[in-house]
C-alpha cells in the first residue's frame, strides 16, 4: 500500500491558495454527467452534498435517520472556532493553527490543519448568510466565547444549541438543491457496503430500513461523511444509531483505517446512573467557561458541596494549571478527574463524579446573565437529574465523546482507495490526537463547503472510466454478500439480545482502552474480543424479518462491525508506546502524571490494511513531518 | 416501580395496529422513559417476542426523532420535555401508561410508534431556506442584526421539528412547525428578500401534505418540548396575508 499524502509544495500559508488556482477543473457542462454519491448527512455530508449540488454534479445523499436534520452534528452544543479576531485579542489564521496542532499533540497533519484555520472564517461568513442566528452583542456583531486549549476567545456560538442550527444552515441548503433537482435523497437508507470496481470506489450497497430491500447505486465517485465510532463503547455521547459500518467496510474494501487509537473522552458529561444506561448526556464544555471544577481535600468527605468551606476544596485544574485553569484541554482535564476519583475523593453515587460549581461566577455575574449564557443547559441537567444547579454544583464525570482516528486521506480528503472520499469526523486528518472544543464543527463544515467540492475535481478531471451500471458484477457480487450477511444474522436464533453483547463489549473496551490504557489490559482485550465475537455469532437473537422494519437487525449487523472494529483499536494502542492526547499509555508518563511523547519513534500516522478475515492487519507509517512548527511538549500550566 | 403499559403495535403501513398490554416491573425512577422501553424490550426477545419499534437517536433532546404520545400527550406529562428526556421519576408505582404514536393523517403510522414524518422535509424544500450558494457570502459583520431580533430568531429556530405539534393538535395542524421554520428567517434581514414566496410555498405544501387549518387554540405550543410561542403563528398569518394580497396585485 502506498500513502502518498500529496502535499502541495511551497510555503505552508500559500499551500491552499495556489493549489486552488492549479487543481484541475470539470467543466461545467461535464459536471452533470458525473454522479456523486455522499453518505451521511450531518455537518459534512450535508454540506458536501449541498454544495457539489449547486456546482452542477448529481449527486444521492444517504442517512439512516428519517430525515436529514437529525443527524448527530445537531447535537453539538458549545461552538464553533473561527479565525475571525473580532476580540481583537490576538487571534489569527496562524494562532488557530498553532492551537489546533497543540491541541492535536503535534500528531496532525500540518498542511491540513492550516488549511482548515483558513477558510474558518468563511464559514462564518456562509453561516450567517444562511441564516444561522449566531448570538450577538447589543451593537448587532457577533459575540464570541472562550473554549478549552485557547487563550482567545474565537468560539461562535448560537444558545447551547450551535450544532442543530449550523445543522439546519446546511440541511436548507441541501433541501434547497433537493428542490431543484441536483440532489437525490435517501432518508432511512443505511449503507451496508463500499463496492470497488477495478480498484476504484463506484458505489454502495445499501438496505431500506423500511423495506428491507438490498440495492445498489453506483457513482463516479463516493464520499463518506458517515461520523465517528464513539459507540464502540456502548456508552459515549453519540446518538444510539451512530455506527462504524460504512468506514469499517471501507477499510474491509481496502482503504487504510488510520489512527483508531486517538479517541477523546469529554470531561463534562453527566455520571452513569445504572446498568440500563443508554447513553451519556454531555453538558457542554463552554461551562467551563465559568464553572469551577473541585472535589473535597479530603477522601470520604460526605458532606454536602454547601457545607465544605473554602479551605476543604480542591479546585484541581486551577491548582495543577494555573494558567488554564478550569479551561484546560478536554484529554488533560478527563484525567485530571479520573485522578482523584481513583484517590476517593469522587462525589455523587458510586463516587464517580466532581463538582461544576458556578457559585462563584452567580456572585460575580448574578443570576441573570448565567441563565441567559446556559439556561438550556442547566434545564437539561435538571430534567435528568432532578438537581438545580443554580442552587448546587453540578456533578460531571469523562464520557466518551469523538474519535480522532478514522479513515486514511489524503490532502484532498481522498483515501488511498481512487475515487472514496472521506470528510469531517470519519477521516482522521485535522485533529492528531486530541480534537479542541468547537472544532469539530469547524471541520465538518471546512471539508463539506469549502475544501471536498473542490479537491474531488481532481479525481473526476482524471477518472476516465465511465460508472459502471449496478448490474455489473461485481455489484452483484458485494449485493450477495450483504444479503447473506443479513440472512445469517436473522437465522442465528439464540439467546442474547444485541444490547447485551454490546454492553459487554463497551465495558471491556472502557476498562481496557479507555480513558487509561496499558500494555497488559489491551493485550487481554484483543484476546478477549475474538470471544465476544464468537458469542455474538453463535448467540445472538434477532427477532423478526429482513424485508421489514427491523431495529435489532440494524443494532446487530452495526455490532457485528464494532466487534470487528474494537480489537484494530486495541492493536493499535497497543502499537503506540507513547502517551499522546486521547491516548494515555499508563506506563508512558511523567512524575507529574502528565502524557510521555515519543516523538523519535512514534511521530507518524498509522494506517491499518485489512488482509483478510481473523487474519492481523498490517500497519503502515505515514511520517508527521513539520516544517513550519517545532514539535515541544504541551503544556498548559 | 411497576407499571402496566398499553402500547400501539402495528406490523407495517397498511396493516391494522391495536394496543397491547405489558408489564413493566422493577423499573427504576432514575430511568428515562425510552430507557424504560428498552429494558421492556430486551424482556421481549429474550422471551421470544418482537420488540416495540420506536424511533430514537440522540436521547438527549434535540435531534426530534423520538416521539411517542403518553396517556394521551405528546412527548408525555413533562412540559417543555422529549419523550427521550422524560425520566421515569415523574410517574407513580402502579401507573397504566397508553403509549401511542403521533397521530395525524400528514404522518403515516410505518410501524408500532414509529411514522413517516417527510412532509416536514418536503415543507423545508419549498422554501425553509435562502438562497445563498456556498461561496458567494459577505463579510459576517457587514450587517449587524440588533441583539432582540437575532434571539427572536433564535426563538422560533430552536424547533426541532418533533412533530410534536401536529400530534397535539385536534387537526392536525402544522401551523407552528411551518411558522417557526419560516419566522426564523423572515425575522433576520438575510430572510427578508424571499420573504413573501416563502411564506406563500410553505403554506401551500403543508396544505399539500394534508395537514389541517389551524383553529387558533395552541394546544401546539403546549406540548412543544422547546416551548416555541403561538405568537410564530401570529407572524405567519400576517406575512401570509400581506404576501397573498401582493400576489393578488402582482401581474403573472
Amino acid at each position: 500500500m502506498k500513502l502518498d499524502a500529496k502535499i502541495p509544495s511551497g510555503p505552508l500559508e500559500s499551500k491552499w491558495t495556489r493549489y486552488l488556482s492549479e487543481i484541475k477543473l470539470v467543466n461545467p457542462a461535464n459536471k452533470r454527467k458525473y454522479e456523486i454519491i455522499v453518505v451521511g448527512s450531518g455537518l459534512g455530508g450535508a454540506a458536501a452534498a449541498a454544495t457539489l449540488g449547486e456546482l452542477g454534479y448529481h449527486v444521492k445523499c444517504f442517512c439512516y435517520q428519517d430525515s436529514p436534520r437529525r443527524a448527530h452534528s445537531i447535537a453539538a452544543q458549545g461552538g464553533i472556532n473561527a479565525a475571525k479576531n473580532y476580540q481583537n485579542d490576538g487571534d489569527s489564521v496562524y494562532r488557530l493553527f498553532y492551537d489546533t496542532i497543540k491541541g492535536g499533540d503535534f500528531r496532525a497533519r500540518e498542511a491540513n490543519v492550516y488549511r482548515l484555520a483558513e477558510v474558518s472564517a468563511e464559514i462564518i461568513d456562509q453561516c450567517t448568510a444562511q441564516g444561522v442566528p449566531f448570538a450577538r452583542e447589543y451593537g448587532g456583531h457577533l459575540a464570541n466565547r472562550s473554549f478549552g486549549g485557547a487563550q482567545v476567545s474565537r468560539t461562535f456560538y448560537a444558545r447551547g444549541q450551535t450544532g442543530q442550527q449550523l445543522l439546519l444552515g446546511a440541511y436548507s441548503a441541501l433541501c434547497r438543491q433537493i428542490q431543484a433537482g441536483t440532489v437525490t435523497m435517501f432518508p432511512r437508507t443505511e449503507m451496508l457496503d463500499l463496492v470497488v470496481v477495478e480498484g476504484h470506489a463506484k458505489g454502495i450497497v445499501v438496505r431500506d430500513m423500511v423495506t428491507g430491500e438490498i440495492s445498489s447505486h453506483s457513482a463516479d465517485a463516493v464520499v463518506l461523511a458517515t461520523g465517528g465510532y464513539s459507540n464502540v463503547y456502548d456508552l459515549s455521547t453519540n446518538a444510539r444509531g451512530c455506527n462504524v459500518t460504512a468506514a469499517f467496510r471501507a477499510y474491509k474494501r481496502g482503504a487504510a483505517f488510520a489512527n483508531p487509537c486517538y479517541t477523546q473522552i469529554h470531561p463534562t458529561c453527566i455520571p452513569v446512573s445504572g446498568e440500563y444506561q443508554s447513553k451519556l448526556t454531555l453538558m457542554s464544555e463552554s461551562l467551563r467557561n465559568d464553572g469551577r471544577v473541585w472535589v473535597p481535600k479530603e477522601k470520604g468527605d460526605s458532606r454536602s458541596p454547601q457545607e465544605i468551606p473554602e479551605e476543604d476544596r480542591d479546585y484541581f485544574l486551577e491548582r495543577k494549571y494555573p494558567s488554564y485553569g478550569n479551561l484546560a484541554p478536554r484529554d488533560i482535564s478527563s484525567r485530571s478527574a479520573k485522578e482523584v476519583c481513583d484517590e476517593g475523593r469522587g462525589v455523587g453515587p458510586g463516587g464517580l463524579g466532581v463538582y461544576l460549581d458556578f457559585s462563584d461566577a452567580i456572585n460575580r455575574l448574578g443570576l441573570d446573565t448565567i441563565r441567559e449564557r446556559y439556561g438550556n443547559l442547566f434545564e437539561m441537567y435538571e430534567r435528568i437529574t432532578g438537581e438545580d444547579a443554580y442552587h448546587t454544583p453540578m456533578r460531571i464525570y469523562p464520557a466518551l465523546h469523538y474519535t480522532m482516528g478514522g479513515l486514511w486521506v489524503d490532502y484532498n480528503l481522498m483515501s488511498n482507495l481512487p475515487g472514496l472520499h472521506v470528510i469531517g469526523e470519519a477521516n482522521f486528518s485535522d485533529h492528531g490526537a486530541n480534537r479542541l472544543g468547537a472544532s469539530a464543527l469547524m471541520q465538518g463544515l471546512a471539508d463539506g463547503y469549502f475544501i471536498l467540492p473542490y479537491t474531488i475535481g481532481a479525481y473526476l478531471a482524471d477518472c476516465k472510466g465511465k460508472r459502471p451500471p449496478t448490474d455489473h458484477p461485481d455489484f452483484r457480487a458485494v449485493e450477495k454478500e450483504v444479503e447473506e450477511r443479513t440472512r445469517k444474522l436473522l437465522s442465528i436464533n439464540g439467546k442474547r439480545s444485541t444490547q447485551s453483547i454490546h454492553r459487554e463489549l463497551g465495558k471491556l473496551m472502557w476498562e481496557k482502552a479507555g480513558m487509561a490504557r496499558n500494555a497488559d489490559g489491551l493485550r487481554e482485550a484483543v484476546s478477549r474480543i475474538p470471544g465476544i465475537r464468537e458469542e455474538f455469532w453463535q448467540n445472538v437473537q434477532v427477532p423478526g424479518e429482513g424485508g421489514e422494519i427491523n431495529q435489532e437487525l440494524e443494532k446487530a449487523g452495526r455490532l457485528a462491525d464494532f466487534l470487528e472494529f474494537g480489537e484494530l483499536l486495541c492493536r493499535d494502542a497497543l502499537d503506540r508506546n507513547e502517551s499522546c492526547g486521547g491516548h494515555f499509555r499508563e506506563e508512558f508518563q511523567t512524575k507529574e502524571g502528565e502524557a510521555l511523547r515519543n516523538d523519535e519513534e512514534y511521530s507518524y500516522v498509522s494506517a491499518w490494511e485489512f488482509q483478510g478475515e481473523n487474519q492481523e492487519p498490517v500497519l503502515h507509517k505515514e511520517p508527521i513531518v513539520y516544517d513550519e512548527v517545532k514539535m515541544a511538549t504541551r503544556s498548559y500550566k | 416501580m411497576d407499571l402496566k403499559l398499553r402500547v400501539w403495535r402495528q406490523k407495517d403501513r397498511n396493516s391494522s395496529g391495536k394496543l397491547v398490554e405489558y408489564d413493566a416491573r422493577d423499573i427504576d425512577p432514575e430511568m428515562s422513559f425510552l430507557e424504560m422501553l428498552d429494558v421492556v424490550n430486551e424482556r421481549l426477545i429474550d422471551s421470544g417476542d418482537e420488540p416495540i419499534a420506536f424511533d430514537h437517536d440522540c436521547r438527549e433532546g434535540i435531534c426530534g426523532a423520538c416521539s411517542a404520545t403518553i396517556n394521551g400527550i405528546p412527548h408525555g406529562p413533562h412540559r417543555a420535555t422529549t419523550v427521550c428526556q422524560l425520566h421515569m421519576r415523574h410517574f407513580q408505582d402502579g401507573d397504566t401508561l397508553t403509549i401511542e404514536p403521533f397521530r395525524a393523517r400528514a404522518f403515516p403510522v410505518i410501524r408500532d410508534l414509529m411514522v413517516d414524518r417527510t412532509a416536514f422535509d418536503r415543507i423545508v424544500e419549498a422554501g425553509g431556506y435562502i438562497s445563498v450558494g456556498t461561496g458567494s457570502a459577505p463579510e459576517a459583520n457587514t450587517l449587524p442584526i440588533p441583539k432582540d431580533q437575532a434571539e427572536r430568531a433564535m426563538d422560533a429556530a430552536s424547533c426541532i421539528g418533533c412533530g410534536a405539534c401536529v400530534a397535539a393538535c385536534k387537526n392536525a395542524s402544522a401551523m407552528l412547525f411551518v411558522a417557526a421554520k419560516s419566522s426564523h428567517l423572515n425575522t433576520l434581514p438575510q430572510g427578508k428578500p424571499e420573504k413573501e414566496r416563502r411564506v406563500l410555498s410553505m403554506v401551500a405544501a403543508m396544505d399539500e401534505a394534508g395537514f389541517g387549518n389551524c383553529t387558533n387554540q395552541y394546544e401546539c405550543s403546549a406540548v412543544c418540548p422547546k416551548s416555541i410561542s403561538e405568537d410564530f403563528i401570529g407572524q405567519l398569518n400576517r406575512e401570509y396575508f400581506v404576501a397573498s394580497i401582493k400576489q393578488q396585485f402582482t401581474t403573472k
